[in-house]
């Protein structure tokens, strides 16, 4: 069915309020409408918005699909949405195979499972200092602030090697980065000054190598696979692309279990690991903290669904309805933390599926697993309805989550 | 059955691992090896999730 130009529907589109945690309901509807549908942004380019889960996949792992912000169509400009860090071909996430395979394969070894899985203690550790420290101070107390936000920073670093004592400047910075109001000019200086630190600890790396991620970036411009630049921006990518998600996944999980006190309940007193896991995997399909759609061009004429994507238009893959199609998840909208939701998109999928997935899936089993344990009498101290959404960012969550016990 | 990996289209998301610890492990850099070539009935289902959830696309379960 052909779309007429006045029918075309603006994105994004604002969520219903009072429902902080469903996608907008008009997007929904677009789903219903089929597979495919055209979308205005607002600077009036009309990408196509890819609704369901069986089509975002195939189309996600199509090689015709191209992730290079600069290809003709991608859907960058007039929303806020893409170009993540307002510059071009950012990183290997920017890139298409095989120079985005070739990247990738450089930092991949700290993510196998084994490796995460010797990783476990020292971010229990990490855990339970910052619930030591909650317990011992005033409340309320901001969740995201005290506990939140310091657990994906310090593990972050910890993989890199940055020193803790920048932690500070670096969520002051990697905030300004993500935020949707910041004139590009002030994202631009956040990202300068972060990098220019990186780059600095790089150099410093390559004339006295240790045993973490950044001496191994380091280690691969000595060798000559990248220059000093690419190693910059791959750095900047790992801590950028884990820092406010895992924090916001914590966050904004625990609000929404908040909202479900039975599901709660469950997994507090639980002692399953499995449950635990499927928890996590059960919030990142129900959550879906990256909100505003992955975004691609096609590089060729791609037919599919009864559609052709024509070489040279734009494609935004909305991950949070396809989490909620009813084809492959039953009554989607529900949060059920014992449902098998391992095939959720909240990582996306294809090539450039999230690297860090199996560090933040053991953070988010730690966290899960402990703090409703540790502090069984965990609350909301303000009304429900007085909680600020990150409506204005690009990941979504709560700018803040106010507890006592 | 047999299990089939091109391990040059892995992208180390180790979504395999996690579903069929049994019959994937990832080498040194992450990159999925195959513990068994012709996982038993019992391994089966684990290894079909294991399909489903590849984002690469590089793990296929064919008829011997
Ligand atoms: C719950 C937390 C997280 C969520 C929801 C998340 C989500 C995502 C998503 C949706 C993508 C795909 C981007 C695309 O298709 O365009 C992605 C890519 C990526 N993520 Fe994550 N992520 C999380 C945590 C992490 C962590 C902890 C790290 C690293 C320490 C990380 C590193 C990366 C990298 C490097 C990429 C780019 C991969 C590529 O282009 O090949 N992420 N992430
Ligand atoms: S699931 Fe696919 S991409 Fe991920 S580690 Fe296994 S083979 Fe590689």
């Amino acid at each position: 069915m052909a779309q007429t130009a006045d029918v075309v529907p603006e994105f994004p589109m604002p969520r219903a309020s009072g429902c902080p945690f469903d996608p907008p309901p008009a997007l929904q509807e677009l789903q219903k409408q089929g597979p495919l549908v055209k979308v205005r942004l607002q600077d009036g380019s009309e990408p196509w918005l890819v609704t369901r889960y069986a089509e975002q996949r195939a189309l996600l792992g199509d090689a015709r699909v191209s992730a290079d912000n600069t290809m003709p169509g991608y859907p960058t400009k007039g929303d806020g949405g893409g170009g993540e860090n307002g510059e071009d071909k950012f990183s290997f996430i920017m890139l298409d195979d095989p120079e985005h395979a070739r990247q990738r394969r450089m930092v991949t070894a700290p993510f196998a499972i084994k490796r995460i899985e010797a990783l476990r203690p020292t971010v229990q550790k990490i855990v339970d200092g910052l619930i030591d420290d909650m317990l011992a101070g005033p409340q309320p107390v901001d969740l995201v602030e005290a506990f939140a936000l310091p657990i994906p920073s310090l593990v972050i670093c910890e993989l890199l090697g940055v020193p803790y004592d920048d932690h500070e400047f670096f969520q002051d910075n990697t905030k300004t980065m993500v935020h949707r109001d910041a004139t590009p000019a002030e994202r631009g200086q956040a990202v300068r000054a972060i990098a220019e630190f990186l780059s600095g600890l790089l150099v410093e790396r390559r004339a006295d190598p240790r045993d973490d991620l950044l001496s191994s970036i380091a280690g691969r411009v000595t060798a000559g696979e990248i220059d000093h630049r690419q190693a910059t921006e791959m750095a900047l990518l790992m801590l950028f692309a884990g820092h406010e998600t895992t924090a916001n996944m914590i966050a904004l999980g625990t609000a929404a279990l908040f909202e479900h006190p039975d599901q709660l309940a469950l997994l507090r007193e639980s002692d399953d690991p499995k449950l635990v896991a499927s928890a996590v995997e059960e919030l990142l399909r129900y959550l879906n903290i990256t909100h505003l759609g992955r975004r691609r061009a096609a590089v060729e004429d791609i037919e599919i669904a009864g559609q052709v994507v024509k070489a040279g238009e734009g494609l935004i893959f909305t991950n949070e309805i396809a989490n909620r199609d009813p084809e492959v998840f039953a009554d989607p909208d529900r949060l059920d933390i014992t449902r098998d939701a391992r095939r959720h998109v909240a990582f996306s999928f294809g090539v450039h599926q999230c690297l860090g997935q199996p560090l933040a899936r053991m953070e988010l089993q730690v966290v899960y697993g402990t703090l409703y344990k540790r502090i069984p009498t965990l609350r909301l101290a303000c009304r429900p309805e007085d909680v600020r959404f990150k409506h204005d960012a690009f990941i979504y969550g709560v700018h803040e989550l106010p507890v006592a016990w | 059955m047999k299990v089939e990996l091109e391990a040059d289209k892995c992208v180390a998301s180790g979504q395999c691992v996690l579903a069929a610890m049994d019959v994937f492990d990832q080498d040194d850099d992450g990159i999925a090896v195959l513990l068994e070539e012709t996982p038993g009935p019992e391994l089966l289902d684990d290894v079909r999730e294991a399909v489903a959830v590849c984002p690469a696309a590089a793990i296929r379960l064919v008829e011997q």
